[in-house]
C-alpha cells in the first residue's frame, strides 16, 4: 500500500502504516525514498508521522537510516514522530533513538521544521 | 551434544578486570546487604543470587573459544581464541593428563583474537595427542604457524609435540566427523569467516561468529535463516548495537543483538547466545544488552518463546 502523504504548508509529512519487517522492507524503501524528492519542494523537511506503524525490525530501520542520511545530503531533516510503543522500545533497544530525530508527536515535528507547518497543522486540527 | 561451555566471549581483544572495577563490585553488593540478615552461608547464596550479574560476576575476559561436549571421547572446539589456554587446562586434568586425546578445532577465521590461543595450548605440548584444525581458508596453516615465527614468539610452531592436522572444509557440504554432523556456511567479514552448525544426538548448536549482515539483502538473510533452522542454541556475534552496525561501524564484519532475535525468530531456533562482546562494554553495559534483547523478545515473540543469554567465560548451556 502506498505511504500517505500530507503537506503542511512548506513542510512534507508520510504516514506510513502497518508492519514493516523483512517482508515488506524492500516495499517500504521503494515508497519511501521516492518522497525525499518531493521533501525538497518545500523546506526540505519531511517527517515521518509513525503512528500507524505496528513493528519495525532491522530492515526497515534501514531503510530510515538511507532516508536520513540521503535527507541531510540534500540539506534536509527527517524526522520521526509519534512512535508507538512498541516500536519505541525497538528504538531505544537499537539505539536508533540516538541516530535520528523522533519528536513525541507530529505537532512537535512540525514546530520543529517552520512556523509555517505549525501553523498549518494547528488549522486543520482546529474545531470549528 | 550434551552442553557447551564457554571459555572466551569477548570480541576483538581479551580485557581483564581491574582493581577498580573489583572494587565497585564489592561497593555494589555491600550496598545491596544493607540490612539483610546474612547469618548463614544459605542466607548469602540466597542474597547473592538477587544481586545482579554484574555485581557477583564478569562476562569475562578471554577471547573466542567454545566447547561443544559431545557424547563422545573426541574434544570439540570453535577457535582459538585466549580462552583456549584454560580450556586445554580443563581438558588435561579431566583426562588427569593422559595422552592419546583427539581435539576437534574449528576455525571461524584466521584473526588474530581468534588464534592466539594456540600457543598456549598445553595438549598441543603432548607426544601422542592428536589436533586437528578444520577451517575454510586456503591459508589456516600459514597464519598458524606464522604467529609463532620470530619475531612475533620465541617457541615455533615446530614445538608442538602432539600430531597437528590441518583439514580445509568448503561450505555447502555435510561433513560426518567422530559422530557429529558438521556444515558451514561463508559469512561477511574481512577475510572471510565461516560459521558451523553441529549436529549430533538430535540436538543443533549453530557457532556464527564474526559475521556482519547486510540487511538489504533478503538472500543473504534467508540462508541464515535456513543455517540457524530449528537450532537449539545460536551463538552469535552480538558485538554492537543496530545503529552503530549499519552507520558509523558498517563493513567492520559484526553484527548486533538486534538481528540475532530476527534471525533467530524466523528460524524457529530455541536458544540465542549473545556473544564477542565489546571489549569496550563493562558488566553493567553487558548486563543492559542483555535485558534489553530479553525485552525485544518478548515484545517481538510471533511463535515459541526464545531463550537469550550473554556468553561469560565459564557459562554452561546444557541441551
Amino acid at each position: 500500500m502506498p505511504i500517505a502523504t500530507h503537506r503542511y504548508a512548506d513542510t512534507l509529512v508520510a504516514m506510513p502504516a502497518g508492519r514493516i519487517d523483512h517482508a515488506s522492507a524492500s516495499q517500504f524503501e521503494n515508497e519511501l525514498l521516492p518522497l525525499l524528492e518531493q521533501a525538497r519542494d518545500g523546506n526540505g523537511a519531511l517527517v515521518l508521522d509513525f503512528s500507524g506503524v505496528e513493528y519495525i525490525s532491522s530492515g526497515g530501520l534501514r531503510v530510515l537510516m538511507i532516508a536520513a542520511t540521503r535527507m541531510r545530503s540534500q540539506q534536509g531533516r527527517l524526522l520521526v514522530s509519534d512512535l508507538r510503543s512498541v516500536v519505541a522500545e525497538i528504538f531505544a533497544i537499537s539505539r536508533f533513538d540516538r541516530v535520528l530525530t523522533v519528536a513525541p508527536t507530529l505537532e512537535t515535528a512540525l514546530g520543529s521544521c517552520s512556523a509555517a507547518a505549525l501553523a498549518a497543522y494547528r488549522r486543520s486540527t482546529a474545531t470549528p | 551434544m550434551k552442553r557447551v561451555r564457554f571459555w572466551g566471549t569477548r570480541g576483538s581483544l581479551p580485557i581483564a578486570l581491574t582493581a577498580d572495577a573489583v572494587r565497585r563490585k564489592l561497593l555494589a553488593v555491600l550496598r545491596a546487604a544493607r540490612g539483610r540478615e546474612l547469618a548463614t552461608d544459605a542466607d548469602v547464596e540466597r542474597f547473592l543470587a538477587g544481586v545482579p550479574f554484574a555485581d557477583t560476576g564478569t562476562y569475562g575476559g578471554h577471547s573466542s573459544c567454545v566447547q561443544l561436549d559431545t557424547a563422545g571421547d573426541d574434544f570439540f572446539v570453535c577457535d582459538m581464541g585466549s580462552g583456549l589456554r584454560p580450556f586445554g587446562q580443563a581438558a588435561m586434568a579431566q583426562r588427569a593428563g593422559k595422552a592419546g586425546q583427539t581435539f576437534h578445532v574449528f576455525q571461524s577465521h584466521l584473526h588474530w583474537d581468534h588464534i592466539m590461543g594456540l600457543p598456549f595450548f598445553v595438549p598441543a605440548f603432548i607426544p601422542g595427542n592428536r589436533v586437528v584444525i578444520y577451517g575454510g581458508h586456503e591459508d589456516l596453516e600459514f597464519a598458524l604457524r606464522r604467529q609463532q615465527e620470530r619475531p612475533s614468539f620465541p617457541v615455533d610452531f615446530s614445538i608442538f609435540g602432539a600430531a597437528m592436522e590441518f583439514v580445509r572444509l568448503e561450505p555447502g557440504r555435510v561433513y560426518d566427523i567422530a559422530g557429529v554432523r558438521i556444515s558451514m556456511l561463508l559469512q561477511r567479514h574481512a577475510g572471510d569467516s565461516y560459521g558451523y552448525r553441529f549436529e549430533a544426538n538430535g540436538r543443533t548448536v549453530v557457532y556464527s561468529t564474526d559475521s556482519e549482515h547486510p540487511l538489504g539483502d533478503a538472500a543473504h538473510l534467508d540462508r541464515f535463516v535456513d543455517f540457524f533452522r530449528g537450532a537449539d542454541l545460536v551463538i552469535f556475534d552480538a558485538m554492537y548495537s543496530l545503529a552503530d552496525a549499519i552507520t558509523v561501524k558498517a563493513d567492520w564484519g559484526h553484527s548486533s543483538n538486534v538481528v540475532g532475535v530476527e534471525l533467530c525468530q524466523r528460524a524457529g531456533a530455541r536458544h540465542l547466545c549473545l556473544f564477542h562482546h565489546e571489549p569496550v562494554f563493562d558488566d553493567a553495559a553487558i548486563d543492559a544488552v542483555l535485558a534489553e534483547t530479553r525485552r525485544l523478545e518478548e515484545i517481538t515473540r510471533g511463535g515459541s518463546p526464545l531463550q537469550v543469554s550473554a556468553a561469560y567465560d565459564g557459562l554452561e548451556i546444557p541441551l
